[in-house]
């Protein structure tokens, strides 16, 4: 399937892509075709600053469960953290 | 001789007289041919897009395929460019039109252009290649299961799609459409209910679904690649192609 469905948010930080490090403005997820992970669909998420051009870019692409385990994983660091 | 070929990146005036970059491939064989317009996949304008291309030349077609994502990510990488465009929303249904006008024109003005253009895409070119069919005068389409020519877009899609099965009455030429069994998107349901539509607007077409694949069977490079669908997908494409564009 193509889902096209995409979840768009703005996030603030830094990302590293093939240029270095760079300002993060948005994020992008989606659960669709990868583009180098060998499975039929992944959930991918695009680090992104579109103002810095379509290089601007970190991307992972995980099978669900790994991104559950994600999910799971950051939920209970940022939750149980003092901040 | 038959299979022999040139391929190259070339520029052409798309949609509103946006410069728009393609790939296109030419029999090298001169004699007058009919040719196809390439819609490539929303993973974008890749390396098994443009071997797509390069095989309808190949088979002695002329073909073109549009980098459909130029105008958001010149010169970028297919996956950098994918993910632009889909960040910004995805191809508006008006310009795909117009940039497949634009290749149809340039095929038309090759010399051994026979004038008969037709166009094919896959996943979401499956649907973009029936826009187009119903929206400009082609001889041939074929749409690899594409989603969202019928059935409902979930909810907060922030994509530029929607359902296109109203369009069906304005199909221009015969339409061959491709489809996995165990697909979602577009599911059996909604491969049916297209095909009725067709039927009562009395539009020549032929639907094969395959069972055991589901979407992307075509795609030689992916876990969904099913090679039997693949290879008789292919002669169908071949056969449908003798038909309407010789």
């Amino acid at each position: 399937m193509c889902t096209y469905r995409t979840d768009r948010i703005e996030v603030r930080g830094s990302g590293k892509g093939a240029q270095g490090w760079f300002k993060l403005t948005d994020a992008t997820v989606y659960f669709d075709h990868p583009v180098s992970a060998p499975l039929e669909h992944s959930l991918n998420i695009d680090f992104i600053n579109p103002d810095l051009g379509p290089s601007a870019r970190v991307a992972v692409e995980l099978d669900r469960s790994s991104a559950l385990e994600l999910a799971r994983a950051i939920a209970d660091m940022v939750g149980s953290t003092d901040l | 001789m038959k299979g022999d070929l040139r391929a190259e990146t070339t520029w052409l005036e798309g949609h509103n007289s946006d410069r728009i970059e393609a790939y296109i491939a030419e029999p090298l064989d001169q004699r007058p041919t009919g040719a196809m317009v390439v819609i490539h996949h929303m993973p974008g304008y890749d390396e098994g897009t443009k071997e797509i291309t390069r095989r309808f030349a190949a088979e002695g077609y002329l073909a073109i395929c549009p980098n459909l994502y130029t105008r958001e990510a010149p010169g970028a990488s297919p996956d950098d460019a994918a993910a632009a465009a889909r960040a910004l929303g995805g191809v508006p249904d008006e310009r795909l039109v117009g940039d497949v006008a634009a290749c149809a024109d340039r095929l038309r003005s090759l010399p051994n252009s026979n004038s008969k253009v037709g166009v094919i895409g896959y996943c979401s070119g499956g649907r973009q290649s029936f826009l187009a069919a119903c929206s400009l005068q082609l001889q041939a389409a074929v749409d690899c299961y594409g989603a969202f020519v019928v059935g409902q877009v979930p909810e907060g899609m922030p994509l530029k799609v929607g359902p296109i099965g109203h369009l069906a009455d304005q199909l221009s030429c015969p339409l061959l459409g491709l489809f996995g069994a165990d697909d979602q998107h577009p599911s059996p349901a909604e491969v049916a209910e297209l095909d009725a539509l067709l039927k009562r607007a009395g539009k020549e077409h032929v639907f094969h679904s395959y069972e055991g694949a589901g979407h992307a069977f075509f795609s030689t490079d992916r876990p969904s690649y099913r090679p039997e669908a693949a290879q008789d997908g292919w002669q169908r494409i071949w056969a449908f192609l003798a038909a309407n564009l010789g």
